[in-house]
């Protein structure tokens, strides 16, 4: 789908992107990265809207440099920002970003229909736009990109603004576009464990450089380990060590968070086991009860972004972690 | 592909047909160009857009053919073997309108875009740069077209009506349609030049009103002195000021109309030179300025 050799892009005093080798194949791709890791310039790039310093880029077999117009035809691009006019409807507006696509007038009507529909806007599209709430306003933007069928979107921070459940949401959408609409998906967020859920294959990169590229199982083994906090109680004095004994003596891979999970003082209360199978979850629980600890929480460790960051410093995979 | 069938029987039961993809045409670039201008000069209008948005081009519009339409009757009613007045003349009579109607369609045309950020998402389509301003330009200046030319259409159909000679009425009809293609063209410059440079359509109203008016308000007060002292040169040339005058330059030097400059001191052929030169080189600098404008507006 997207294939990137050594493509740099430098601005007077700011290297944006700084020889990033790439390959994207088809699927749900998650880009992460701080902000001005680099992302919006990947993304124009890609579209054919901003030439590279150096490098090349391809998008579906496309040259980024000379095939710039035919590249736009076949994908599409849902801004972060907010770009929506507020005195048209939802459907006059997409039906009109249909035929700036390319799509004849009565074709364009009926794909805008079944996008909005698609997405999840009914009655209230006759509307103008200026009344819509966050949520539906990214739906329409998600439509316009999708109005014309393309074969790739670019979907820039699409879950930006959003309460949990718009965001979950949406996160289900981005989902569906691939699986039951059969387009390829990209979708910047500086949330991995937001992607995580989503995506096939993440992208890490940071000050323009490529920092970790792989599948989103491989992530999930990293991430699979649980997160157990329980209090001391007058048997065990500290059950923290107590729990710890347990969970050992029943062959669990067991250690103590640091400061290591979010520098909070709790975290020295945290144990962190990595989860074999499903049968873990029970183990700890009966350990827990056993001896009769309070258990003060017990949760699926996510990675963010900070944590990925620094492993790759210190040379090591997440996994080592 | 089949027609959408969407259309539910009830309003609770919603059909999921599932997605559908799109096998049929795609355009590309030009027709997505044409689709801009026409977007766009529909605007213009207000079609395509709210009530509210109608209203004031509509009377502008009507404004702008009543008089034609009047004219028209009294020439029918009373016999007369002339028109009272040339077709070059009638947009220099009612530049007032024409001010307005720029002033106002202008900022929609292109702040609304820079303001909501429309812009990168139509350069996220086919289109370039060059299509963008050059779909925009085009149809200001059509939009502007249809406002000055309408009234001249009339004219010349009553005129013919009224039994007028023919032939000079399509010359001086044809005159006029020049006339009034270059006014278009030079006001649909200077007033999406000037509205582009804002996001805010109030400013830019307000701008596109200023540049206008103060111009035009500043050459006929010194033309006006100028006349008082007796130097006609200097009246017919300072007209190259502000874009009416140039404007009514041009067809006094070229297009055989009367200057409604004081005393009708219009250029000459030799000074209309320099009108016609002044007045493309502010069509093409206005394209140029745009397209300076939109090159930062990419992502």
């Amino acid at each position: 789908m997207i294939a990137t050799e050594s493509l740099s892009k430098r601005f007077p005093r700011v290297t944006a992107l700084d020889r990033l080798s790439v390959d994207i194949a088809p699927g749900v791709t998650g880009l992460v990265g701080a902000n001005g890791a680099g992302k919006s310039t990947l993304i124009k790039i890609l579209l054919g809207l901003s030439p590279a310093t150096e490098g090349r880029a391809a998008v579906l077999g496309l040259d980024v440099a000379t095939e710039g117009s035919a590249i736009r035809e076949r994908v599409g691009y849902m801004p972060e920002h907010d770009c929506l006019p507020p005195d048209v409807s939802a459907t006059e507006f997409v039906v009109h970003m249909a035929r700036m696509s390319g799509l004849p007038a009565t074709a364009a009507r009926e794909r805008t229909a079944d996008t909005l529909r698609h997405v999840g806007l009914y009655e209230e599209r006759y509307r103008p736009m200026g009344g819509y709430s966050t949520g539906m306003k990214q739906r329409v933007k998600l439509a316009q990109a999708l109005v014309h069928d393309p074969q790739l979107v670019l979907l820039d921070e699409p879950t930006n603004g959003l309460d949990p459940v718009g965001r979950d949401e949406m996160l289900g959408l981005i989902r569906r576009v691939h699986t039951d609409f059969g387009i390829s998906v990209l979708v910047t967020s500086h949330l991995l464990g937001e992607l995580e859920r989503t995506c096939d294959h993440v992208v890490v990169i940071d000050g323009g450089t490529l920092l970790r590229s792989s599948s989103t199982s491989d992530f999930t083994q990293a991430t699979g380990s649980l997160a157990v906090e329980v209090t001391d109680t007058d048997a065990c004095p500290d059950g923290v060590a107590a729990l710890h004994a347990a969970l050992t003596g029943a062959r669990l891979t067991v250690q103590p968070a640091g400061r290591a999970l979010d520098g909070s003082p709790a975290s020295g209360r945290v144990l962190l086991v990595d989860v074999v199978d499903e049968g873990t979850y029970d183990t700890v629980r009966d350990a827990v009860a056993e001896l009769g600890l309070g258990l003060v929480r017990m949760e699926q460790r996510r990675h963010r972004i900070a944590e990925v960051f620094r492993d790759e410093q210190n040379g090591g995979a997440p996994d080592a972690a | 592909m089949p027609p959408e069938t969407t259309a539910a029987p009830a309003q609770d039961v919603i059909h999921n047909i599932g997605y559908r993809n799109y096998a049929g045409p795609r355009l590309g670039r030009a027709y997505a160009r044409r689709s801009l201008f026409s977007q766009s000069l529909r605007g213009a209008y207000g079609l395509g857009r709210s009530a509210k948005s109608k209203v004031l081009p509509m009377i502008l519009f009507g404004v702008m053919v009543l008089p034609a339409a009047i004219i028209v009757a009294v020439s029918v009613a009373t016999k007369m073997n002339k028109l009272p007045l040339e077709y070059t003349r009638y947009a220099i009579l009612l530049q007032a309108v024409i001010g307005l109607y720029i002033a106002s369609q202008a900022p929609q045309s292109v702040s609304r875009d820079l303001r909501f950020k429309t812009v990168p998402l139509y350069f996220s389509r086919p289109i370039e740069r060059v299509d963008y301003v050059a779909a925009k330009f085009a149809a200001m200046a059509s939009a502007l077209f249809i406002l000055t030319a309408t009234p001249l259409l009339l004219l010349y159909v009553g005129a013919l009506l009224a039994k007028l000679d023919f032939a000079d009425q399509t010359k001086g009809f044809a005159q006029g349609l020049v006339s009034v293609i270059l006014l278009s063209l030079l006001f649909a410059g200077i007033g999406l030049v000037v509205a582009a440079l804002t996001p805010r359509r109030g400013f830019g109203v307000a701008a596109v009103i200023a540049v206008l008016t103060i111009s035009y308000g500043a050459v006929s007060t010194i033309q006006g002195i100028a006349l008082a002292q007796d130097n006609t040169a200097a009246v017919s040339w300072i007209g190259l000021f502000s874009p009416i005058t140039l404007v009514d330059g041009v067809q006094t030097a070229f297009l055989s109309a009367t200057s409604a400059f004081p005393g009708g001191h219009g250029p000459s052929a030799g000074t209309g030179v320099v009108y016609l030169l002044v007045l493309l080189a502010l069509v093409v600098g206005s394209y140029g300025l745009l397209m300076r404008r939109y090159r930062k507006v990419g992502l």
